[in-house]
C-alpha cells in the first residue's frame, strides 16, 4: 500500500482533509455531475487520510470510502476483507470456540463463564454502578435534610457536606486507575527524558549510569512494592493528605517500573544524532540548551516516543498487578476483591476486568502510536 | 478519663480557648441533648461526636453484619457519624492498621484486643465495649479425610451421623497420616483467634494434642499431632482444594462455600464446643477511646441497633440481611451461601442439612455486652497453650479483662439508646458484675467458672496447669494450684 507514503509527504499540522477546499464531499454532493477534478480532490483527500485512519486502527474506513466514491470495487472489496472482514471474522470463532470450551471446564465457582455470561456481568456491573450512583444521591439528600434541621435549630451552627461513604463502583476503579497511570507515567517521563538526554550527549554520565540501568531495569514491580510502601509510609506522614497514601504507592510503583524504556530509548536516540548536525552547532556556536532545544531533541523525537509507547505499555501492566497486591483502589484491587468473594458470578465479573484491562491498554497504546506519529512523520507499527 | 466522661457534654478544652470553647459549645457540628438548654428533650439527637468521618475495617465474614447494617439502614448517620467500612486482607493487616490509626476501629476476634494488650504478638492497648455475635464458626474437614472418617461414626436412627462429633473419631485419621509419613495440617485464622482456641479445645477434648507455644516457638505445634497454622478465612476453600491444609476451623461463609463446592465435610460447628461462646468485638485503641469519648458513644449505640435489628421478630430479617452481606463491597459470597448460617440452619454433608437456630446471634441473651467471663476464657486459652508463658494469678486474668473489656461504655450507649425510646430495659444486663453464671455446655462437660481461671485450667485434660511452661519441647514445672 502506498498510502502510508503518500500521508508522509502531507506536512504535519496541514489539515490532511481537503486542505485547499473545504469539505470535498461538500463538493460532491452539491454540484450533480461530478467533475474529474472534484473526483481527484476526494481520491488524493482519502489517500492522505488513509495514513492516519491506520494509525488509529481504522484502515477500514478508507477502501469504504474508496468505495462509496465507486474507484475500483474489486480492489476495495478485497482491502474490506482483508482489513475488516478477517478480524471480524476472527473474533467471532474466538467467541465460538470460547463458549464452547468454557462450559466443559468445571471449577469450584461452578463451570468457567461463556461469553454471554460475561457480556451480562458487564452489563450487570453498569447497574451496579447506576445504582451505587442512586445510593450517593440519597446519601447527599439525607445529609443536606440533616444539616437543613440544624440550621433551623441554631443559624450559627457550622454544617458541612461529607463525601460519599460508599464504595467505588467499577467505573470509579477505572477511572482511579487510569489516573494512577498517567501520574505514574508523567513522573517517569520527567525522570526519564532529561537523564536520557545527559546519558546520550556525555558518554561520561552514560558509564557512570549504565550499570545502574542495567540493574535496576529488569526488577519486578512487585519487588519494588514493599519498599515504596514502607518507604511512603514513612516519609509521607501528617494529618492534612492531598493523597492517599495508597495512590502515591500505585503512582510510585508505575514510575519506578515504566522509566527504564523511555531513558535507555532517549539515551539511544541522543547518541545516535547525526554528527554532522551536532557540528553545525559548533560551527554556529550555539549555546548548550539551545543545541538540545533545536537539534538534540528534535532528532530524537522518534526515539522518546518509541520509548514513551512501551513505557506506558509497561505501567499499565505494572499498575493492576501492584493494585492486586497492595489492595491499592483500582482494576487490580477489584479482581482480587472478586477472586476473595468467591461468589458464582465472581469469575465473569473477573473476566470482564480482564477485557476491560486489555480494552484500555489497545487504546492507550493507540493514542501513544498517534502522538509518535504526529512528531516522526513515520507511522510504524 | 472515660469513665468520667458525660456522654452529654461538650468535652472541649476549657482551659485553652474558653472563648473559642463557648463559640463551639454553640456553633458546633451537633447541638448537645438538652444540655445547653437545661432541659432533656424526648427527641432523640446525636451525641456531640468529635469525630465525624470514621473508617473502620473488617474482614469478609457474615458475623460483620452488625456494621453493615448500622451503615444500610443508616443507623450510624442517626448517631451523626459518616463511616466508611473497608475490607482488609487479613487479620494481622487490619490490627496493624487499626494500631497505627490508619483505621479507626475494627471488626476484631475476641483474643485480638486481649493478646494485643497483654503483648501477644503486636503490643497495643485496645479496648472493646461492643461484642458483637455469639457462635457463627465450624470445623470442616477435606472430602479425603470425612471419607476416612465417616464409617468410623456413631450413627442416629436415620442413617446419618450422630452429632455433636467427637474429635476422637478423627484420632485413627491423624494415625493413619503418620504411618504414612504425612503430616495432619489444619488451617485456623490467627493465632489469637477464636478459631484457634475452637478447634484446640475440640482436638484436645478427642485426646489429640493440638501443639503448644512457647517464648522462643511461637508455631504454636510443639508435640503437636495435629499441625494448626495461619490461613486468611477468605482463602481457606482454596487452600483446602489445593490439598496444603486437611482441614479448618473458620467462620461462615468459608465452612458452607465447602460444602457448595463439593471440596469438604464440617464436621461440628461451635456452637456445639461450646454453647454460645462469644466470637468478633468491635475494637479501638485505648487512645482512640479517651481522644473520642462521644464517638465511641455514637459507634456502640449504632451498633446495638443493628444487633436488635438482627435479631428482631425472631430473625425475621435475617434474609434481608444476607441479601445485604451477598454485596460484593461486604461478604461477596452467595446469597444462597450466606442465608445457610443466617437463617438458623447448617448443612453438613452435603444434603444434611439440620436445624441450628443459634447458629448466628446477633442480640439475644445479652450477646452484645462484653462479659468480662468471655474475656478470661480466652486468657485461659492463652495461658493453656502457652501463649501465656507463666503461671498467672486469678487476680491477673480479672485485671486484664477490666483493662480491655468495657461494659461501662456499653451501658451507657445502651442507656441513651432506652432514653431515646429506641431500646427495651430488659435487653441490658444491668446489675451484672461482667461475669456470666458458671456454665458447663462444653463438648467435654468441664465446667467454666469465670472468677476461678486457674482452677478452670486444672481441670482440663491436654494444656498448661499452675506453673507448668514450655520448655524446649518439654513442659516443666509444677502443676500447683
Amino acid at each position: 500500500m502506498n498510502t502510508v507514503t503518500d500521508a508522509l509527504k502531507s506536512p504535519i499540522g496541514k489539515s490532511p482533509v481537503g486542505a485547499d477546499t473545504g469539505h470535498p464531499d461538500g463538493h460532491g454532493a452539491k454540484r450533480a455531475p461530478v467533475r474529474n477534478g472534484g473526483r481527484q480532490r476526494i481520491k488524493s483527500a482519502i489517500d492522505r487520510a488513509s495514513g492516519y485512519l491506520d494509525i488509529l486502527g481504522l484502515a477500514w474506513v478508507a477502501p469504504i470510502a474508496r468505495l462509496s466514491t465507486g474507484e475500483n470495487p474489486r480492489e476495495q472489496l478485497k482491502q474490506i476483507w482483508r482489513l475488516l472482514g478477517v478480524p471480524l471474522a476472527a473474533i467471532v470463532i474466538f467467541l465460538v470456540l470460547w463458549g464452547w470450551i468454557a462450559p466443559t471446564v468445571q471449577t469450584s465457582l461452578g463451570a468457567i463463564p461463556g461469553p454471554a455470561q460475561v457480556w451480562s456481568e458487564a452489563r450487570a456491573l453498569y447497574a451496579d454502578h447506576v445504582a451505587e450512583k442512586a445510593k450517593a444521591a440519597a446519601f447527599y439528600e439525607r445529609q443536606e435534610q440533616r444539616n437543613a434541621e440544624r440550621l433551623a435549630e441554631d443559624a450559627g451552627a457550622s454544617v458541612k457536606i461529607r463525601k460519599y461513604t460508599g464504595k467505588p463502583t467499577y467505573i470509579d476503579q477505572i477511572v482511579t486507575s487510569l489516573i494512577t497511570v498517567f501520574t505514574g507515567f508523567v513522573f517517569a517521563t520527567l525522570i526519564a527524558v532529561p537523564l536520557g538526554i545527559l546519558c546520550g550527549l556525555s558518554p561520561l554520565v552514560n558509564a557512570a549510569l549504565n550499570p545502574l540501568i542495567q540493574v535496576f531495569k529488569p526488577v519486578s514491580p512487585l519487588a519494588w512494592l514493599p519498599i515504596v510502601t514502607m518507604v511512603v509510609s514513612a516519609v509521607y506522614a501528617g494529618s492534612d493528605q492531598m493523597f492517599e497514601k495508597s495512590f502515591l504507592n500505585s503512582a510510585i510503583t508505575v514510575t519506578l517500573c515504566s522509566l527504564w524504556p523511555t531513558l535507555i530509548n532517549t539515551a539511544v536516540g541522543v547518541a545516535s544524532i547525526d554528527k554532522d548536525l551536532m557540528n553545525v552547532g559548533r560551527v554556529l556556536q550555539l549555546r548548550w540548551w539551545t543545541k538540545v532545544r533545536k537539534l538534540v531533541l528534535p532528532s530524537a523525537l522518534p526515539y522518546i516516543f518509541t520509548g514513551l509507547r512501551l513505557s506506558l505499555g509497561v505501567g499499565w501492566m505494572v499498575l493492576i498487578a501492584a493494585e492486586m497486591l497492595a489492595q491499592n483502589p483500582g482494576l487490580g484491587k477489584f479482581v482480587w476483591d472478586e477472586f476473595q468473594n468467591g461468589s458464582s458470578a465472581s469469575l465473569a465479573r473477573i473476566m470482564v476486568a480482564v477485557f476491560t484491562i486489555g480494552i484500555i491498554g489497545f487504546l492507550l497504546d493507540r493514542v501513544m502510536l498517534a502522538m509518535q506519529a504526529a512528531v516522526t512523520h513515520s507511522a510504524t507499527r | 478519663m472515660l469513665s468520667d466522661c458525660v456522654p452529654f457534654a461538650l468535652r472541649q478544652d476549657h482551659k485553652r480557648r474558653p472563648a473559642k470553647a463557648w463559640q463551639a459549645a454553640i456553633g458546633g457540628c451537633v447541638l448537645a441533648v438538652g444540655c445547653l438548654a437545661g432541659t432533656l428533650s424526648a427527641v432523640a439527637k446525636p451525641l456531640a461526636v468529635e469525630k465525624e468521618e470514621i473508617k473502620l475495617g473488617f474482614i469478609k465474614l457474615t458475623d460483620m453484619a452488625p456494621l453493615a447494617i448500622a451503615y444500610e439502614k443508616h443507623f450510624f448517620e442517626d448517631e451523626g457519624l459518616y463511616v466508611t467500612l473497608e475490607p482488609q486482607a487479613n487479620w494481622k493487616i487490619l490490627l496493624d492498621r487499626v494500631i497505627t490509626g490508619e483505621l479507626d476501629g475494627a471488626h476484631m476476634l475476641a483474643g485480638q484486643p486481649l493478646g494485643a494488650t497483654i503483648g501477644f504478638g503486636t503490643q497495643a492497648h485496645i479496648i472493646t465495649a461492643y461484642s458483637m455475635d455469639l457462635n457463627g464458626n465450624g470445623i470442616t474437614v477435606s472430602d479425603e479425610v470425612w471419607k476416612m472418617m465417616e464409617p468410623g461414626l456413631p450413627k442416629a436412627a436415620d442413617g446419618k451421623p450422630q452429632h455433636p462429633i467427637d474429635a476422637k473419631y478423627l484420632k485413627p485419621v491423624i494415625d493413619k497420616f503418620k504411618a504414612d509419613g504425612r503430616a495432619f495440617n489444619m488451617g485456623m485464622v490467627f493465632p489469637v483467634s477464636t478459631h484457634n482456641y475452637e478447634l484446640r479445645y475440640w482436638l484436645a477434648a478427642g485426646g489429640i494434642n493440638p501443639g503448644f507455644y512457647s517464648p522462643q516457638n511461637i508455631s504454636g505445634q510443639i508435640q503437636a499431632d495435629a499441625f494448626l497454622s495461619v490461613t486468611p478465612p477468605p482463602q481457606m476453600p482454596a487452600t483446602l482444594e489445593a490439598g496444603t491444609i486437611s482441614g479448618y476451623c473458620v467462620g461462615e461463609p468459608w465452612n458452607q462455600q465447602a460444602v457448595f463446592k463439593s471440596i469438604g465435610v464440617p464436621v461440628i460447628t461451635d456452637y456445639e464446643i461450646w454453647k454460645n461462646n462469644p466470637e468478633k468485638v468491635l475494637g479501638v485503641t485505648a487512645e482512640w477511646a479517651e481522644k473520642y469519648p462521644n464517638t465511641l458513644l455514637a459507634m456502640t449505640k449504632a451498633l446495638i441497633r443493628a444487633g436488635q435489628w438482627l435479631d428482631a421478630g425472631g430473625n425475621a430479617n435475617r434474609k434481608e440481611a444476607a441479601k445485604i452481606l451477598a454485596k460484593s463491597e461486604y461478604v461477596g459470597a452467595d446469597v444462597e451461601v450466606i442465608a445457610n448460617s443466617m437463617t438458623g440452619t447448617f448443612e453438613y454433608e452435603k444434603g444434611d442439612k439440620r436445624a441450628v437456630p443459634d447458629f448466628n446471634v446477633f442480640y439475644r441473651y445479652f450477646a452484645t455486652y462484653p462479659y468480662y467471663s468471655d474475656a478470661v476464657w480466652y486468657l485461659s486459652q492463652m495461658r493453656r497453650w502457652g501463649q501465656i508463658a507463666e503461671g498467672k494469678p486469678d487476680s491477673w486474668y480479672q485485671d486484664v479483662a477490666k483493662k480491655v473489656y468495657r461494659p461501662d461504655i456499653y451501658l451507657k450507649a445502651a442507656r441513651l439508646l432506652v432514653d431515646e425510646g429506641k431500646a427495651k430495659e430488659a435487653d441490658f444486663p444491668w446489675d451484672s458484675d461482667g461475669y456470666r453464671a458458671t456454665t458447663a455446655a462444653f463438648i467435654d462437660g468441664v465446667s467454666y467458672d469465670g472468677h476461678k481461671p486457674n482452677d478452670y485450667l486444672s481441670k482440663l485434660s491436654i494444656g498448661l496447669k499452675g506453673d507448668q511452661r514450655v520448655d524446649g519441647t518439654r513442659i516443666v514445672g509444677a502443676n500447683t494450684n
